[in-house]
């Protein structure tokens, strides 16, 4: 490290300067280099196998990086394990709770194995429940709770330690939309309260709602970016047609030379336009009538789409 | 009950007072469905309210504790087996062999609904293109990413040419660009007549189906085609919500389980 250690400037909650892994000959994560300023919420993207989880995993001090190092908060992932851990709350992807114990069993068997008081650990239990509205369902097996409700009781339990950093590891796949939201709300309030949230996700709305982004593919970082960076980052416009067969239109659309990318959302085909055509143009090129489309913004979706297929994400 | 003649029948799936309980949990309370052949029926509901069990009775891997299925003709209440293999299943969990081969998991769905080697041969060749596996026919299953696991276990669940084909939840934890490509394979598999049945939480996914289900706390509290539904919950003289917006007031409005 060069930087004058003068003033305390508010730190990056993460540095990572060639952070790699390798397992035998596979290289999951190749040189990364990461910021996430404090009080971020950085959405971690990327095709499945590019390396999201083990990065999470490297951050979280749970898996000894091959080479390069990180900072997080404040130290080094290689030596500085005692001082990260306790102020961090890492949810790993896959349900990891006791399902035969209670709800409130589970909250309180984590908070005793952290070290938390009786009376402290019934009030940060009763706080947590409350906030993800799971106060009712105390006395309820965690096994046979509902997907969303899982995932919101896997949260409650990272969060006993108040972390100051939170790594997220797809706490939201096979969640349905209402409680993804709620998921969501709890992380704003989180990030009001000033916790720097770095999540793993494969829902595009979900990376519109973080502060910064990371595309991640084959292990190296391919672009970095507030969210609207991200969107402005994709050539041309996109339009959208409102046909009887969007796919049709899509099928003639996919192979013309200014095509960037077409698809079929319901009843309209969703195009991106190289260059910046007004929907007329767009019309008479497509032999549609003009009144059917019409420029639309652009969406995370199509982003990642577009830039994933330029392999370029 | 109507006789099922011997043309083929338009309806797919049909479901009459469908109930299942699990001691005192009723899973399922009296629902009933209609599924025309050739739709890409979308099953939408939040976490726990029912999709799941509902499919494994449609399958017949689940007995109903009362109310009538029939699928492609056949009660499967009374005969789950006649159904078997006419119909295809992949699951949330991909039910593949881990430690199998792409061919070798071929190979063993072949021989699970008992193909001859000439239709065999051609079914994997179809598949392995469609999946664009060509080059890895030797790579176990678990050395693959999601994307092309998923390919895969479509090609495995589709291996025998069903009619109807069951995904729960096929595409949950992808990203973008591998659910865009599965679903151009629904959409061509579609088009070659097969009927489909999938839950989805991903709304972008939804709104290409043909017609939705929505069901919640064990009832189908709405159905119809993507644009009837949002237009039935439009506020008088008000806008469409997004279908996301639709699926959130359809679920608040019947409260959460």
């Amino acid at each position: 490290m060069t930087t004058p250690a003068a003033l305390p400037a508010p730190p990056a909650a993460i540095a990572a300067r060639g952070l790699s892994r390798a397992f035998g000959t596979l290289v999951a994560v190749d040189a990364v280099d990461l910021t996430v300023g404090a009080g971020a919420i950085l959405g971690l993207l990327g095709p499945d196998g590019a390396g999201k989880s083990t990065v999470l995993r490297m951050l979280a001090t749970v898996l000894r990086p091959t080479g390069g190092d990180a900072d997080v908060l404040g130290a080094s992932v290689l030596t500085g394990q005692d001082h990260i851990r306790p102020r961090l709350g890492y949810m790993p992807q896959h349900f990891c709770l006791y399902p035969d114990l209670t709800v409130d069993e589970n909250v309180e068997f984590f908070a005793t194995v952290r070290g938390i008081d009786r009376p402290e650990r019934r009030r940060r239990r009763d706080d947590l429940l409350g906030r993800m509205g799971m106060a009712g369902v105390g006395r309820r097996r965690a096994g046979r709770l509902s997907g969303g409700m899982k995932q919101k009781l896997m949260l409650a339990v990272t969060l006993l330690t108040q972390p100051a950093l939170l790594l997220l590891d797809e706490p939201t796949t096979g969640v349905d939309p209402v409680s993804r939201r709620e998921f969501w709300s709890i992380l704003r309030d989180l990030h009001d309260g000033g916790t720097t949230i770095v999540v793993a996700t494969p829902y595009m709305d979900e990376a519109e709602r973080c502060t910064d982004l990371a595309f991640l593919d084959a292990g190296r970082i391919t672009r970095t970016g507030t969210p609207a960076e991200i969107t402005a980052a994709v050539p041309g416009v996109l339009v959208e047609i409102a046909a009887d067969s969007a796919r049709d239109v899509v099928a003639d659309a996919r192979g013309r030379p200014h095509v960037v990318s077409a698809h079929v959302l319901g009843d309209l085909a969703r195009v991106v336009w190289d260059g910046d055509p007004t929907p007329a143009v767009v019309a008479t090129e497509l032999g549609v009538p003009t009144g059917s489309v019409r420029a639309a913004t652009m969406d995370m979706e199509t982003a990642f789409t577009v830039l994933a297929e330029r392999g370029d994400r | 009950m109507i006789a099922s003649g011997p043309a083929a029948p338009a309806t797919s799936v049909s479901v009459r007072g469908l109930t299942k309980s699990f001691g005192h949990v009723t899973a399922v309370r009296g629902i009933d469905l209609e599924v025309r052949a050739g739709e890409i029926f979308g099953f939408l509901g939040p976490n726990g309210s029912g999709k799941t069990t509902t499919i494994r009775m449609l399958t017949g891997a689940l007995r109903p504790t009362s109310g009538s299925v029939e699928v492609l003709g056949t009660d499967v209440v009374r005969h789950p087996d006649r159904i078997r293999c006419r119909i295809g299943y992949m699951s949330q969990r991909f039910s593949l062999f881990e430690d199998l081969t792409v061919d070798e998991n071929l190979r063993f769905y072949g021989g699970v609904y008992g193909l001859d080697a000439a239709t065999f041969a051609e079914r994997r060749e179809y598949i392995l293109r469609m999946a664009g596996l060509t080059d890895r026919v030797g790579e176990l299953a678990r050395n693959l990413s999601v994307g092309w696991r998923q390919r895969l276990a479509l090609g495995t669940a589709s291996i025998h040419r069903p009619e109807l084909l069951f995904l729960d939840e096929p595409t949950s934890g992808v990203d973008p660009v591998a659910r865009r490509r599965f679903w151009d394979l629904l959409t061509d598999l579609s088009e070659g007549g097969v009927t489909l049945f999938v839950t989805t939480h991903y709304m972008e996914e939804a709104i290409n189906c043909t017609r939705l289900a929505f069901m919640n706390r064990g009832r189908v509290i709405a159905d119809g085609s993507p644009r009837e539904i949002r237009d039935s919950l439009a506020e008088p003289g008000g806008p469409a919500p997004s279908l996301e917006e639709a699926f959130v007031a359809l679920t608040t409005r019947t409260g959460r389980r």
